[in-house]
């Protein structure tokens, strides 16, 4: 188990702000569509910044 | 092989691949997104004069003319701004979604090869230059290349892979949420700014008319103190003012509020717009500086290709250029923006209120400072550093 950043569809804007804050380059956004990947600490520096709420640290 | 790849079509982008390739420059523009401009993701606003220094203005993407900006303390107390020189600097409120096409379309029409919904995957450098990977529908390939602009906004990759700008702190980005609202009861003849630590910690909400009783209404919060999502303090905003309307559209985004960067070059590579964090760190405002970034960016480039000269030290003719026109601003409004950081909401309303009434002819920040001392000399001392 790992703890990771995972993002709610329903809720996320595709805006990319949490892109622009994330140190390891673990995310990626294809389109309207977020990405998060292995690389990923759980750091949370992308939960702090989603305008939406739509990010959550879970253990994976 | 081109002579330049550009990644991303915002203004930034679109600028550089059309004044390079008006220089005769063979250019591909890339955007990941299928439709240039959508989603949007700002609110909108410019000045007319910044506009026009490197656009004809055409009506189809002018939303609405506003003749100055009306600035609100948190306990309520306004200040109005440029009111009594109606016709000469005022502002617009744009529409993206057709500026940025059109935009795109004149680096088209200049010669410039565009691919939409296409990504940039990163590069990697050869004898000669680079290899840029792109992938679109699944498919991936490389071009090759003399030079590489980014200008691939907020969440810029290429910067980063090319070691030219550090991802940016909780401090040093604006989280903002946005409605597009209608069937609103406002004067839209001026654009609304909201102050309050409460109301938006470390940003401003606003409402930017765009004619027809509709308007966007937004907020930006600095993450590193907020305390909860800026959607729940842009909902949280409406209610309390009360403003009664439809949201007809959604929109979120970040915005830099970095301040001004050391360099935007290295060998090959340029950034600008957003990708070089050139957004203004007090208002979030970011197109202006992104088109003269772009353009400036774009004329180095075909000297670069005429020289035959793709190193860092040739490209930090760039640098100069961009500096010279914008860098001393954002360095100032970085200050000032820490300046404001540290006021508390009964500070921003005594100031407020000693200006309050006031004529300021200008729109800017600059002109809002200049008063603010002139009323409160012993904030003189505080300022020291700014005006430094
Ligand atoms: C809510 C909000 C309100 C704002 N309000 C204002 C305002 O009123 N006035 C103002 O002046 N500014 C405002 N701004 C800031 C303004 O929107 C930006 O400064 C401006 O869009 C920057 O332009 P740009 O060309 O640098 O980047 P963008 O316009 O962000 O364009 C970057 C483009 O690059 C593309 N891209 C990214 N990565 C890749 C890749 N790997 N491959 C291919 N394409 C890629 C993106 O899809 C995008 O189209 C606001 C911002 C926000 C978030
Ligand atoms: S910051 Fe939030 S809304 Fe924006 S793309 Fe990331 S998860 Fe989606
Ligand atoms: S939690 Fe940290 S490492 Fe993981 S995606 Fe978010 S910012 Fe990146």
């Amino acid at each position: 188990m790992v703890r990771r950043a995972i993002v709610d569809r329903r809720k996320c804007a595709y805006c990319g702000a949490c892109i622009a804050v994330c140190n390891l380059n673990a995310n990626e956004l294809i389109e309207t569509f977020l990405e998060i990947n292995e690389k990923c600490n759980g750091c949370g520096l992308c939960v702090k910044t989603c305008p939406m709420g739509a990010l959550s640290l879970a253990e994976v | 092989m081109f002579d330049l790849v550009v990644v991303g079509a915002g203004p930034a982008g679109s600028m550089a691949a059309k004044t390079s390739a008006e220089k005769g420059l063979n250019v591909l523009l890339v955007e990941k997104r299928q439709e240039i401009g959508t989603p949007v993701r700002c609110a909108e606003g410019i000045s007319k004069e910044s506009l026009r220094r490197f656009v004809e203005i055409d009506k189809k993407w002018i939303a609405s003319e506003v003749i100055g900006a009306k600035i609100y303390a948190p306990d309520g107390t306004e200040v109005v701004m440029a009111e009594e020189i109606a016709g000469n600097e005022v502002g617009f409120v744009l529409e993206r979604k057709i500026f940025d096409r059109h935009l795109a379309r004149l680096a088209a029409k200049a010669g410039a090869e565009v691919f939409v919904k296409t990504t940039a995957l990163g590069f990697e450098r050869t004898h000669n230059g680079l290899k840029v990977k792109l992938r679109r529908l699944g498919e991936e390939w490389e071009v090759e290349t003399k030079l590489l602009i980014g200008a691939d906004g907020v969440e810029s990759k290429i910067g980063r892979m090319a070691g030219i700008i550090k991802t940016l702190k909780m401090s040093e980005i604006e989280s903002c949420a946005q409605y597009l609202m209608t069937g609103l009861d406002i004067d839209e003849n001026y654009t609304y700014f909201y102050l309050g630590n409460e109301l938006a910690p470390g940003g401003y909400a606003w409402i930017f008319p765009k004619g027809d009783r509709s308007a966007n209404v937004g907020i930006g919060v600095l993450p590193s103190i907020a305390k909860m999502p800026a959607k729940c303090y842009l909902d949280r905003f409406i209610e309390k003012l009360g403003i009664k309307g439809k949201i007809v559209e959604f929109v979120a985004g970040a915005v830099p509020v970095y301040g001004e960067i050391e360099t935007a070059v290295t060998d090959n590579i340029m950034l600008c717009g957003d990708a070089a964090y050139h957004s203004d760190p007090i208002t979030g405002g970011g197109i202006a500086n992104a088109l003269s970034a772009g353009y400036h960016a774009g004329l180095v480039a075909s000297e670069a290709v005429a020289k035959n000269d793709f190193s860092v030290r040739f490209l930090r003719r760039y640098d100069e250029l961009w500096k010279a026109d914008f860098g001393g601003k954002l360095r100032r409004n970085k200050k000032l923006q820490e300046f404001f950081l540290k006021l508390d909401d009964p500070t921003l309303n005594s100031l407020a209120r000693s200006i309050a009434g006031k004529k300021i002819e200008e729109m800017s920040v600059q002109a809002i400072v200049v008063e603010l001392l002139r009323s409160n000399p012993s904030l003189i001392e505080l300022f020291k550093d700014l005006l430094s």
